[in-house]
């Protein structure tokens, strides 16, 4: 066993979503009175920086530490954050809206996905609650985001997957020695073992026992987005969908750095992107119901196949109150979207990509976004990881012999 | 007594330590009645003061969330297994 170099972190207080009880900062993330989920409490009075104050600062999420529910010096994954942000004016023209940007986070280190961002502040909690061993429920990039970074702080995971996965996800679980295991069955299934396992051992499960501190770890994407349009807020965002925290963490972030007083503009719109096949938030959203009706999934965006989404009640409001809405799209139209993305901007993202591109194209057609827009569209996946899902749409090349006639000829024919 | 209820561990304070418990009915909410008035904390944990479930747990029936089967009507019959977790986020 790695003995961590322990600085000096520690993690927030909660307090209650529903009944407003405090807790003293633990690996619960409900409420002992009432189940409701706890949320880290930030001194209101805490002084927070300057825009040149924050430009001084590590290209990493903690630049933004006052609004993580982390204090004193992370200890372990120190560099996670900071992905691109660029402008995509062949993808803007393609879509049909004004201008878009790409927030890159299939290129996320250490694990190519932008659970590196949470993961870090739960293994940071984790720490400062003295754990020794991480774990979680995964559709495939939490599991790769918490096998490689208890790697690098030598602690040993439990990760909870459904057991026929993408086999980039699986092998790049793995190979970091984490302790793998398949559970027959859907994420749903997956989730509510590991919500009994939080129970029975003492591990910090990233998105169960320390969700708390996790879930701001989100936040950090609209602070990026936001310092790195040199504060100016975009009109609309769009961001694909699971169990619905991104969505409403993003609102957040932009909505804190409105108070702070750093960003010129207004709340953007935020739009959450589903797959057709496994849409309850969406469907929320369509049918004004005030409770999710779970739905067993059954797509191709398998990092976004969650049926039962714990935070899709609190994803429909934030959608809705900021003006934006929420699209779901075909299996047929996400292979499009990824292979729009990769052919207009050089970006292979995974399925949960293609969901977010072919979601901004159905929203183009329905006339919530358009030409008046600056949309920024969060890639949250690498498509290296999920192969499986367009090996097929991109047919075979031709293969020749060495020889410059044969490329001649094929030139000549394209 | 023929339902079998499996709770949290944070509700264990309210069952006199217990983490699984038997319960009789033939809905889910007839075992949710059961177990209110034998311990008189629990059952606001499990259900609202309209008598509705809460959006922050989640009930299995067997391997299925309940609100698949018709949610607190969902039928229940001898050797069944309820599971009652806080809802927890996505991965
Ligand atoms: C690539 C990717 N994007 C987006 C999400 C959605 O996150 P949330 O569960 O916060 O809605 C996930 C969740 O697993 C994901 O893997
Ligand atoms: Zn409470």
């Amino acid at each position: 066993m790695t003995t961590a170099v322990l600085k000096n972190v520690r993690a927030l207080p909660l307090v209650c979503t529903n009944c407003a009880e405090q807790f003293d900062a633990t690996t619960s993330a409900i409420c002992d009175s009432c189940l409701a989920p706890l949320e880290p409490l930030y001194a209101k009075d805490r002084r927070l920086p300057s825009r040149e104050e924050l430009r001084e600062r590590t290209r990493s999420i903690w630049r933004y530490g006052e609004w993580l529910p982390i204090e004193g010096e992370p200890s372990d994954s120190n560099e996670v954050g900071f992905t691109p942000l660029f402008e995509v004016p062949r993808l803007a023209e393609s879509l049909g809206v004004g201008r878009a940007w790409i927030k890159n986070d299939s290129v996320s280190a250490p694990s190519l996905s932008f659970k590196d961002r949470v993961v870090a502040v739960a293994l940071n909690a984790a720490r400062a609650l003295g754990l020794d061993t991480l774990g979680c429920a995964s559709t495939g990039n939490l599991a790769n985001a918490v096998a490689a970074q208890a790697a690098r702080a030598g602690l040993p995971s439990w990760i909870f997957i459904p057991e026929d996965l993408e086999k980039g996800k699986v092998v790049g679980t793995s190979i970091c020695g984490a302790n793998l295991v398949r559970v027959r069955g859907h994420y749903d299934h997956v989730n509510r073992l590991c919500a009994q396992v939080a129970d029975r051992f003492g591990w910090g499960v990233v998105n169960v026992n320390l969700r708390s501190y996790y879930g701001e770890g989100s936040k950090t994407l609209a602070f990026e987005i936001a310092d790195q349009l040199n504060w100016r807020l975009p009109d609309a965002v769009v961001a694909p969908m699971a169990g619905g925290s991104l969505v409403t963490k993003l609102h957040n972030g932009f909505g804190e750095f409105i108070s702070a007083g750093l960003v010129y503009g207004n709340l953007p719109r935020i739009f959450g992107a589903q797959a057709a096949r496994c849409s309850p938030i969406v469907n929320l959203l369509e049918t004004g119901e005030s409770h999710v009706t779970p739905v067993i999934p059954n797509t191709i965006a398998r990092s976004i196949a969650i049926g039962n989404p714990a935070d899709g009640v609190k994803a429909a409001r934030v959608l809705e109150g900021s003006g934006g809405w929420g699209a779901a799209v075909s299996d047929r139209e996400i292979v499009t979207g990824i292979r729009l993305l990769a052919s207009t901007t050089g970006v292979f993202t995974e399925t949960a990509g293609g969901v977010t591109v072919a979601a901004t194209q159905e929203l183009v057609r329905q006339g919530r976004l358009g030409p008046r827009d600056e949309v920024v569209l969060c890639i949250t996946g690498n498509g290296f990881k999920t192969i499986e899902a367009v090996e097929k749409g991109v047919g075979d090349s031709p293969i020749v012999n060495p020889r410059l006639d044969e490329v001649e000829e094929l030139v000549a024919s394209r | 007594m023929s339902i079998k209820v499996s709770l949290p561990g944070v509700l264990a304070k309210l069952t006199d330590g217990q983490n699984t418990l038997d319960a009789d009915g033939s809905t889910v909410a007839q075992v949710v009645s059961d177990l209110a008035a034998r311990y008189p904390g629990l059952g606001p944990r499990l259900q609202n003061a309209d008598g509705e479930p809460y959006e922050f747990v989640t009930i299995y029936l067997n391997e299925e969330d309940i609100r698949l089967a018709g949610g607190f009507e969902a039928a229940v019959s001898a050797g069944d297994e309820l599971t009652v977790v806080p809802a927890v986020a996505g991965g």
